[in-house]
Parts: C-alpha cells; structure tokens; sequence
C-alpha cells in the first residue's frame, strides 16, 4: 500500500514538470534550421548549428515518397509524409557532430548537424 | 532488397515479439489464436489508416501530432499489460493448476483475451504504420521498385516472424507451473520499456522535460541499432542512452504495476482464505 502513495508524487512531479517546462522555454523562441529532402539526399547534407541552444528543424520533403528523419545521436524518428514538411525540435546540443538518415534511403540519405 | 529487407525486419521486430509473449502468456486459453488473428488484422487495418492519413496525424497539435499519437498508443498497451498482469495476480494461481488437468482448461478463457488482442493490435498497428509508408515509397517509384521490393519484404517479415517463433518456442520450453510466472515478468518490463519509449516521443514533442540528457551511455557496449540492441530494446526497454525522464516512467510503471499486483493479490488471498499453493503470482 506505502508504495502505491510513494509513487503517486514521483507521477505528480513528472506531470507538473512537463506541462510547466514548456512555458519556461516559451520566452526565448527556439531558431528554426531548414533540411529539404530531394532526390533522397538532404540538403544541405551538414548543417551548422549554435551549441547550447534550443533549435528547431523545419524537414521538407520535396520527393513524392515519404521519409523517416531518424538520428540516433540526436534521439530523434519522425516520418515526413511525400511532398510534406515536419518540425522536429532537438536541443540544446553539447558541441559536437550529431548524424542522421533518412531511414527508408539509408544509402543515400545522409546528413550530420555540426553543433559549435 | 537486402536494404529492404532489414527495414522490413527491423518494424516486424518489435511486434513479433509482443504477439509472442502475448501467445505464451494465453497458453490454454480457448480460442486465444482467434482473439490473437483478430489483433494481428486489426493492427494490420489499424497500421493501413494510420498510414494513409499520416499527413493529418503529423499536421495536428502544431505538428507534434505523430509523437502524441505513439506516445498515447504507448501508454494505452502499458495500461492494458498492467491490467493483464494485475488480474493475473488474482486468478494466475488457480489456472496453473487447471492448465494440468485438461477437462478444466476452458476456464482459462475468462482470461483477459480482448486485452492482450488489443495489444498485439496496436503494437501492429505503430510499427505496420512505417512499413506501409516505407513499402508505398518503394512501390511508387516504379515497376523495377516494385517488383524487387517483394523478395526483400517477405524475407523481412519472414526474418522477423523467426525471431518471433524463437522466443515462444523458448517459452513453451518452461514448465506450465511456472509459464505463467515467466510471462507475467515478461509482460511487466515490456510494458515498462514501452512507458519509457513514451516518455521519449513526449520529449521529443517538447512536452515533457528530459530531466538529464543521457543517464549513461552504452552504445559502445551494446548498440540499439543492433539486432540483439533491438530485441532487448523490445523485451525490457533497454536504452543505450536514456533521458532521465525515460528512466523515471520506466521505474513509476513498474513499480506501480507491481504495488497493484501485490494489492490484488492480498485481497485476493483474503477472500478465498487459505491456498497454499507454491509458485508466487506476485511478480
């Protein structure tokens, strides 16, 4: 029985913790970074981005088909739809050299964000 | 091919080895291969609209759409193996004494099936959404697409199901006093690691707070993109390198499963007064 009451504030704090973090962040609108899917490449296939920060990356997929965004470094998977965009929100990244793919073309979709 | 077969693998995978658990842990249950059949084409239909209607599901709640719709797939299949195992703490003992007397075995479907249908259906149904969208690519660019992604996608599901078949067949191994205890731990950490998968698309929706980047990292050690990474990424949640906000769901769904276990079980024994039975329920 104790632990059922144990737990329930752990789940309080949780909860609390993820509906008001997003307001803390609110403030200071996170810089939004274009990726286009063409051909099943990215471009562009590095994108520089500020370390430290809050960032947005705006994915359009301009080919017919669609395409999973999967980074494990960045731990990130989001399927953009054929001739359709996703906004996928990373950060804020330590200084260093994150890879991504795109999932259904590992061959040839390929791509690192550079974080300085 | 063979790149489409390991996509094809790598989503069958997962949901392989829930159908799995699922078929061992109804072992004597009458009827279970239809409510389990019906899970797989529900799933199946289910993965199909999700697919077709991906652009809409993406677009909603200003685009973190597709990562509340996981999310709360996720934590729907945690709910309903906390309830399976909950309610097996209840009534576990009893039926691993009929499983030995055939004649008896019918009780065993009282058994929460609809439960264990609905999760096979939507592990199906999350996992079969991105190989419809995956397969739709390969055929829609062109014949030659097409045709060479059939032998790639069979050999896929075909590698998957085997990974699938291994485990029950594992399973079925286990004597059936204690099956019901192994699938019932089994059944707890995959609906853990699925609370903890949850709490990473609500990170990644910004929704929830990471609460520490990376609680370690063992990619060098075993890498989730490996097979073995995988299944153990299935079986148990394991993360090569979690958010702190993972590692808490994960801890609050077990250990609440487990408290409601323990609960269940109490008045259970309270009720139908002594049962000296070996072979605890309670985990």
């Amino acid at each position: 029985m104790k632990q059922v009451f144990s737990s329930v504030p752990l789940m309080l704090i949780a909860l609390g913790a993820g509906f008001f973090a997003p307001l803390a962040v609110a403030a200071d609108e996170p810089h939004t970074f274009t990726l286009s899917i063409k051909d099943h490449r990215f471009d562009p296939a590095q994108l520089d981005v500020p370390a430290g920060k809050k960032l947005k990356l705006l994915v359009k997929n301009l080919d017919p088909t669609p395409e999973e965004f999967e980074s494990h470094d960045l731990k990130r998977e989001k399927v953009i739809p054929g001739k359709g965009q996703a906004t996928i929100s990373i950060g804020p990244l330590k200084p260093g050299t994150y890879k991504f793919v795109g999932e259904y073309h590992e061959a040839t979709a390929k791509g690192q964000i550079v974080a300085k | 091919m063979l790149a489409t077969a390991i996509i094809v693998f790598r989503e069958v995978l997962e949901a392989a080895l829930v159908v799995s658990i699922v078929l061992a842990a109804t072992r004597g249950v009458v009827r279970r291969g239809l409510w389990v059949a019906g899970g797989v084409l529900g799933g199946l239909l289910g993965a199909t609209a999700v697919a077709v209607f991906a652009e809409a599901i993406a677009a909603a709640v200003s685009g973190a759409g597709q990562e509340i719709f996981n999310a709360a797939v996720l934590f729907v299949a945690v709910i309903m193996l906390g309830w399976h195992n909950v309610w097996m703490s209840r009534h576990g003992r009893e039926l691993a004494c009929n499983l030995k007397s055939v004649g008896e075995a019918v009780r065993g479907g009282t058994r929460p099936m609809q439960v264990l249908a609905a999760v096979v259906g939507v592990a199906i149904m999350r996992e079969g959404s991105e190989l419809v969208l995956f397969l739709y690519g390969v055929a829609a660019s062109g014949p030659a697409g097409a045709g060479g992604m059939l032998p790639g996608a069979l050999s896929g599901v075909g590698a998957g199901v085997a990974v699938g078949a291994a485990l029950y067949l594992g399973l079925l191994r286990i004597p059936s006093s204690r099956l019901f205890t192994v699938t019932g731990w089994m059944i707890l950490l995959l609906a853990a690691g699925m609370a903890s998968q949850g709490a990473a698309f609500l990170v990644q929706a910004d929704i929830l707070p990471t609460l520490g980047e990376g609680m370690w990292d063992t990619t060098a050690l075993l890498s989730e993109e490996g097979v073995v990474g995988r299944v153990l990424h299935t079986l148990v949640g394991y993360t090569a390198r979690p958010y702190g906000i993972q590692v808490l769901f994960y801890l609050v769904a077990l250990g609440s499963i487990v408290t409601l276990m323990k609960i269940v079980n109490r008045a259970g024994r309270a009720t139908t007064s002594a049962d000296a039975a070996p072979g605890s329920r309670t985990a």
